[in-house]
């Protein structure tokens, strides 16, 4: 009996158009994973590149060809986070290396000829970017529901040509406006200061966010609310209780692209921090300095900075992806 | 429990008449069904009374207070949505007590007062699952537990079964009487499915354009049908129109046919019509008998077996076209001529040019 069934069913099929169809969507399936592939595979070229390129060796880094296969040095890393000078024999570079209170990293430096004279400024630069960028975030996002949630729910007079300014202040390129917000800010002295940065970054990301914002929260139906304000709550508390957890992906989405913005910002930190305020980005190509370029350091720089913004993205990513595709997909 | 009165309540958008001034009274208990077609201002209405939609002039009173301007949450009403607006990040049991935390009720009370509700509803094996794995009418459930639990004044219901399947609609819609029948509580029920309000309410207020048409019980509007939309829009099919010309104690019909006036409609008639006499007349679809000389005379045009009995489309001289209940055992072939004899007692009269009933005097 289920050997008849069996066979019928297999006949059955090899005779439908479901079959030839099955077939078909399997060749573009493998087609389009082999695409992605190879796009992932491109994309990831210059990461790989840097990762490996901030554990070579100073040599290694700017060997021709380029070497595959290293021997793994933190030679970067020291150089990167350090200050040096380099010695000569008269200097008391032999006395230097008969001395028995050497860290590992100094005589790693040892090799190079190098003393390690103080830390560099890099750790620095990276707590400023860090600071910089999460408070600009929140801010923006903050201030992106609440205008969202207004545009989208209450009858504001205007709110078409609001919306449009908001929009226009990302019109400007960067580079148009850098010169009078520096004129600007050296006469109020937000220059070199992390609240001048954080100020700027928070403009920059709410026309963004504000548009993303009130995209999500107009998908939320109305009727959350209404029924938390029949149900005896105030506007306040349904927005809160009801309308916060709706709008949950979108505000991870909107904090991702406002911290990947003001994370990766360049041109305004170049122009307007130089020590106290100064971010990551235009720091790394400054470790350029003395006696040739430390390729190896400039690679671990920048692996240092990826860092945080993966672990952000990675911990939201599931946000993230319903995020970018928001009003294709129901919730 | 609660009344709840309407007095010359008006809603305007901007220069667009949502609700015209309408006056209408809940008694304490009652089953009220806003019925009407789509963009008729029902739910504008419904919203109105909880307070989610301003009033653009007139008064609302629950319990005799005053209430126009008061907040939805002060107002101690419930409202059921039509797609139940369950919160999606909240468990069913979250979701029905989400209103008792409102009101700071404690613990013990929260957990037993949910556990009630859940009870009468049938709901309890699912109050720990999402309304996202819930099917539509579990959905619905929960939504009306939610508004159950807080033991509100009155219950506002906008077509709670009208995002349902309709086997199921049905289901839910004794359930919601029998709820009804149960609580004693007064409530308002906003639906365009005039099957449904005909079967659930107490009263009937029908709308339409704004405007109220009628409000009456389930009877009133189907026997007495204020004007010709609520003839029309009540029963399915609505009732049957005929033109007709009044003269001398009689009605002339389509195809020469003549119908004879009785003593209280001639009286009516003289008051109520003006001389050229324009009538329309209406009569339900059962009204109407398959007779061999009848009132009127009619080419089958149509004939819709519905098992319990046939509904016959009969196209009259003049190409009006008629629909007669008939009893499932009558042949009538289409093309065939039928004679139809109208239950003089379910005739009513319209006014062609108001389009308002003719009323007998009592």
């Amino acid at each position: 009996m289920t050997d008849k069934i069996e066979s019928n069913t297999n006949q059955f099929n090899y005779a439908t158009r479901v079959d030839k169809v099955t077939g078909n969507w399997r060749l573009t399936r493998s087609v389009r994973v082999t695409l992605t592939i190879l796009v992932a595979v491109i994309m990831l070229i210059p990461v790989a590149w840097m990762i490996m390129t901030a554990f070579k060796s100073r040599a290694d880094a700017v060997a021709a060809p380029p070497k595959l296969l290293f021997e793994p040095s933190m030679e970067g890393f020291i150089a990167l986070l350090t200050q040096r000078r380099q010695l000569t024999v008269e200097q008391g570079l032999k006395e230097l290396q008969t001395r028995t209170d050497l860290k590992w990293y100094d005589k790693v430096m040892l090799k190079r000829g190098q003393q390690i004279i103080d830390k560099s400024q890099y750790v620095k630069y990276l707590t400023n970017s860090v600071i910089i960028s999460v408070s600009s975030t929140i801010f923006s996002v903050l201030l992106g529901v609440l205008a969202g949630y207004a545009f989208s729910r209450f009858p504001v007079k205007g709110k078409d040509d609001l919306m449009f300014f908001i929009l226009s202040t990302r019109m400007l390129p960067a580079v148009v406006v850098t010169i009078p917000i520096f004129l600007m800010y050296r006469q109020v002295g937000l220059y070199d200061s992390r609240v001048g940065m954080i100020l700027l970054y928070i403009v920059f990301n709410l026309s963004f966010s504000v548009w993303l914002m009130k995209g999500f929260i107009d998908e939320i139906p109305r009727e959350y609310e209404e029924a938390a304000l029949v149900d005896g709550y105030t506007r306040m508390q349904a927005f809160w209780k009801v309308v916060l957890p709706q709008a949950v992906t979108g505000i991870a989405a909107t904090t991702v692209f406002c911290l990947i913005f003001a994370w990766n910002e360049y041109g305004f930190a170049l122009m307007l921090t130089t020590e106290k305020a100064r971010t990551a980005p235009p720091s790394i190509p400054s470790v350029l300095g003395t006696g040739g370029i430390e390729w190896a350091a400039i690679a671990a720089g920048s692996l240092g900075f990826l860092v945080p913004v993966v672990i952000v993205t990675f911990a939201l990513r599931d946000y993230l992806l319903r995020g970018v595709t928001f009003g294709a997909v129901r919730r | 429990m609660a009344t709840i009165e309407l007095r010359k309540v008006e809603k305007v958008f901007g220069t667009l008449p949502a609700v015209l001034p309408m006056d209408l009274t809940v008694q304490d208990g009652e089953f009220v069904s806003l019925l009407g077609p789509s963009g008729c201002g029902k739910t504008t209405t419904l919203r109105m009374i909880s307070g989610l939609e301003t009033v653009s002039s007139g008064q609302i009173l629950l319990n005799g207070r005053d209430v126009t301007f008061a907040h939805p949450s002060a107002r101690d009403i419930a409202y059921v949505f039509q797609f139940y607006a369950l919160y999606t990040h909240m468990t069913a049991w979250e979701n029905i007590a989400f209103p008792l935390q409102a009101q700071n009720v404690k613990g013990n009370e929260v957990h037993q007062r949910v556990a009630e509700v859940a009870d009468m509803l049938k709901i309890s094996h699912l109050l720990k699952l999402r309304p996202g794995s819930l099917s539509g009418g579990d959905q619905q459930r929960v939504a009306l537990a939610r508004a159950l639990v807080r033991r509100p004044a009155a219950f506002l219901m906008d077509e709670p079964l009208g995002a349902l399947d309709a086997d199921f609609r049905e289901q839910m819609r004794a359930e919601i009487k029998r709820l009804h029948i149960r609580l004693n509580a007064t409530s308002v029920y906003v639906t365009h499915d005039q099957v449904e309000a005909m079967a659930m309410a107490d009263r009937i207020v029908v709308m339409s354009k704004a405007a109220v048409q009628q409000i009456g019980t389930p009877a009133d509007v189907y026997y007495d049908p204020a004007n010709l939309f609520v003839a029309n829009f009540i029963g399915s099919p609505g009732m049957n129109f005929i033109k007709g010309q009044y003269a001398n104690g009689y009605m002339e019909l389509p195809g020469n046919h003549k119908l004879e006036i009785s003593d209280d409609w001639k009286a009516a008639f003289t008051k109520q019509l003006n001389p050229a006499g324009a009538v329309v007349i209406g009569f339900r679809p059962e009204a109407g008998q398959m007779v061999a000389q009848g009132d009127l005379t009619g080419e089958v045009y149509a004939v819709d077996m519905n098992g319990s009995d046939s509904l016959l489309y009969l196209s009259l001289v003049d190409k009006t076209i008629i629909r007669v209940r008939v009893d499932r055992s009558v042949k009538a072939p289409v093309g065939t001529v039928a004679n139809i004899r109208i239950e003089p007692q379910y005739i009513r009269f319209f006014n062609a040019e108001t389009e308002a009933a003719i009323k007998r005097e009592a």
